[in-house]
C-alpha cells in the first residue's frame, strides 16, 4: 500500500491531493474546538459560573452551587380552570397535581446564618398526573439585579466578600455600579422592598418574563408571583438564631398547611419582556391561576427536592420561554451544578432530618 | 456469489444522512453545553428529538446491515488495516446507537421529563438516581468525543481511499458513481 502511496504522490496534483485529505478532517477537527469554545477562554459557560461560586463561596461538595441552603417541602397545586384562555398548560385544568418545592436562601453558602435580609427563593416542581410538568425557582425581590448573564457574573464577583473584611470591597462595586446603571437601579427596587418575618409570609416573584400559549395557539406574555394567604408580619426586630428562618418555616407547616396563590400577570405591549432587572409598571390584568398548599416539610437529607434540579425551561405545553435571557442561563447553570453535586459526597444539611422531625429520634 | 460493487442505494442513502445529522448532532451538543447564551434552549429542544431520530434510523441501518451484502475491502489493503477498519466500523454502529440510549438514560436517571415537542414526552428507561445520571452525563460527554474521534478517522481514511489510493473503497459508498474514474479518463 506504501508503494501505491508513493506511486500516486509523484503524479501532477498528488500532493495536492494528500493535502485535501488532510486538511477536511483538520478543518472538522478545528470547527469542533471552536464550538466548544476552547479556543475562546472569554467565552461565558456554565463552568464560568462553577467557578464564580467556587470563588465566591467556597468549595461546598455535594451541594447546590447557588442557593445552597434549603429545606424540601411537598403539598399540591390546584389550578384555576379559568386560566385555560391564556394557557392551555393541562395543570390549570387538571385535578390536584402533586408538588415537590424547596425553601431557600440565595447564595452558595450551605451553613450561612439566616437573616432577614438574605435574598429568600421557592423552587417548585408541580407534576399533573398525565404530563406537563412544570418547574420554577422564583425569589421574593421584585426584579433581577441584571438584565443578562454576563451582568449576573460580573455582579457576583464584584459583590464577593473581601477575605480579609468579610464584607464587600465597596470600591470594587463601585466601580461596577458606574458601568452597569440597569443594576444600580435594580438594587435600589430590591433593596427598598418590603420584608417580611419568613418563608412563609412572603411572596415569590417569577422575576422572569415566560409566555403563556392558549389552545388556540394564542402566545401571551406573563410574569407571575406565588402569593401567600398568610398574613405577612414584619421581621422580628432580634436575632433568633441560624437558623430561624427555616425553623419558622417547619413550626408553622407543621401547624397547618400554608397557602399561596398563583398570581399571573398579563403582559401589556411594550412590557420589557427581555430585560428581567425591569418591572412592568403601570395598570396591568392579574388572575389567580391556582392555589398552592403546602403540608409538610422534609430536611435536604434524603428529602424530595435533593436529587432534581428546579430548571425553568422544563415547562408544559401552553408554558414556553420568550426573549428573557436568563432562563435559558439558568437551565445551564442548573445543568452543571446538577451534574458536578450529583457525583459528589454530600455532608450533612444545615437542616437536617432530627431539625424537621425531633420527635422521629 | 460475485463480489458486490458497492452498497445498495438504501444503506448509501441511510449513510450519508445520518452522517449529517450525527455531525449536526455532535456540534449542537458540543456548542450548547459550553453556553449559557439564548440559543442554549432552542439547541436543547432540537438535540433531544434529534437524538431519538439517529437513535431509530441506527436500528433501521444496523437491521439493513445485517440483511444486505456490503462490498470486501480490496486485498492490496493490509489485513491489520483490513481488521482496524472492522473494528472502527463496529466502534461507529455502536456509539451510534449507544449515545442517544445514553441520553435517554441520562435525563431518566435525572429525573428529567425526555420532551420531543409540543409537549410529547418519552417515558423513563431508568429509575431516578442522581448518582447515576451524574456517571452518564459524563460519559455522554467522553463518548461523544469518541465518535467525533472515530467519524474523523473513518473520514480521512475514506478521502485518502477516494483520493490517494484510488481502490474503488470510496466509490462503495458514494452517492455518484465514481466521479474520480471520470476526471482519470480526462
Amino acid at each position: 500500500m506504501m508503494e501505491l502511496i508513493r506511486k500516486r504522490l509523484a503524479e501532477p496534483g498528488g500532493w495536492l491531493r494528500l493535502a485535501v485529505v488532510a486538511t477536511v478532517p483538520a478543518a472538522l477537527g478545528a470547527a469542533f474546538v471552536f464550538a466548544a469554545g476552547w479556543l475562546s477562554p472569554g467565552r461565558l459557560t456554565p463552568a464560568t459560573f462553577m467557578h464564580t461560586f467556587l470563588v465566591t463561596s467556597g468549595a461546598q461538595p455535594g451541594f447546590r452551587r447557588n442557593h445552597a441552603k434549603g429545606v424540601c417541602v411537598t403539598g399540591w397545586f390546584d389550578g384555576n380552570v379559568e386560566t385555560a384562555s391564556f394557557s392551555r398548560a393541562a395543570l390549570f385544568t387538571s385535578m390536584r397535581s402533586p408538588v415537590v418545592g424547596r425553601f431557600a436562601l440565595a447564595g452558595g453558602m450551605p451553613y450561612q446564618d439566616d437573616t432577614p435580609g438574605t435574598v429568600r427563593s421557592l423552587a417548585l416542581r408541580i407534576m399533573p398526573a398525565h404530563g406537563g410538568e412544570w418547574r420554577m425557582g422564583i425569589n421574593d425581590i421584585p426584579v433581577f439585579p441584571a438584565p443578562d448573564a454576563a451582568t449576573f457574573n460580573a455582579l457576583l464577583l464584584a459583590s464577593w466578600p473581601d477575605s480579609r473584611t468579610g464584607k464587600p470591597d465597596p470600591t470594587r462595586m463601585a466601580a461596577f455600579l458606574v458601568q452597569h446603571p440597569e443594576t444600580k437601579r435594580a438594587l435600589a427596587l430590591i433593596s427598598s422592598r418590603r420584608l417580611t418575618s419568613g418563608f412563609a409570609d412572603d411572596t415569590y416573584n417569577s422575576l422572569d418574563s415566560f409566555t403563556f400559549v392558549n389552545a388556540q395557539g394564542i402566545a401571551t406574555p406573563v410574569r407571575w408571583a406565588m402569593v401567600p394567604e398568610q398574613k405577612d408580619h414584619p421581621p422580628a426586630p432580634q436575632e433568633k438564631g441560624p437558623d430561624y428562618l427555616f425553623n419558622d418555616l417547619i413550626t408553622a407547616i407543621g401547624q397547618g398547611a400554608l397557602h399561596w396563590h398563583l398570581i399571573v400577570t398579563l403582559g401589556n405591549p411594550g412590557d420589557p419582556t427581555a430585560d428581567p432587572a425591569l418591572p412592568w409598571s403601570g395598570p396591568h390584568r392579574q388572575l389567580d391561576a391556582g392555589t398552592l398548599t403546602l403540608t409538610a416539610a422534609q430536611s435536604e437529607d434524603g428529602g424530595p427536592c435533593t436529587g432534581i434540579t428546579y430548571d425553568p425551561l422544563v415547562l408544559p405545553d401552553g408554558i414556553a420561554p420568550s426573549d428573557d435571557p436568563i432562563p435559558a442561563a439558568r437551565s445551564a447553570v442548573y445543568s452543571r451544578s446538577f451534574t458536578l453535586r450529583s457525583g459528589e459526597i454530600k455532608p450533612a444539611s444545615a437542616i437536617t432530618p432530627a431539625d424537621v422531625n425531633p420527635g422521629a429520634q | 456469489m460475485p463480489p458486490v460493487p458497492r452498497f445498495p442505494l438504501f444503506a448509501r442513502l441511510l449513510h450519508w444522512l445520518m452522517a449529517a445529522m450525527i455531525l449536526t448532532m455532535l456540534f449542537i451538543g458540543i456548542f450548547m453545553v459550553t453556553s449559557v447564551g439564548p440559543a442554549y434552549q432552542r439547541l436543547v429542544d432540537i438535540h433531544r428529538p434529534l437524538g431519538i431520530c439517529i437513535l431509530l434510523l441506527a436500528v433501521i441501518r444496523l437491521l439493513n446491515r445485517f440483511m444486505m451484502r456490503a462490498p470486501s475491502l480490496p486485498d492490496t489493503l493490509p489485513l491489520p488495516l483490513q481488521r482496524i477498519a472492522h473494528a472502527s466500523h463496529i466502534v461507529l454502529y455502536t456509539l451510534m446507537i449507544g449515545m442517544p440510549l445514553i441520553g435517554w438514560a441520562m435525563l431518566s436517571a435525572g429525573d428529567y421529563p425526555v420532551t420531543m415537542w409540543n409537549g410529547i414526552a418519552l417515558p423513563p428507561i431508568l429509575p431516578h438516581d442522581p448518582v447515576l445520571f451524574a456517571f452518564l452525563r459524563g460519559l455522554h460527554t467522553w463518548l461523544a468525543f469518541a465518535l467525533f474521534a472515530t467519524i474523523l478517522a473513518h473520514l480521512s481514511a475514506a478521502l485518502l481511499h477516494g483520493l490517494i489510493l484510488r481502490d474503488g473503497v470510496w466509490q462503495t459508498m458514494a452517492l455518484r458513481w465514481n466521479p474520480a474514474k471520470r476526471r482519470d479518463a480526462g
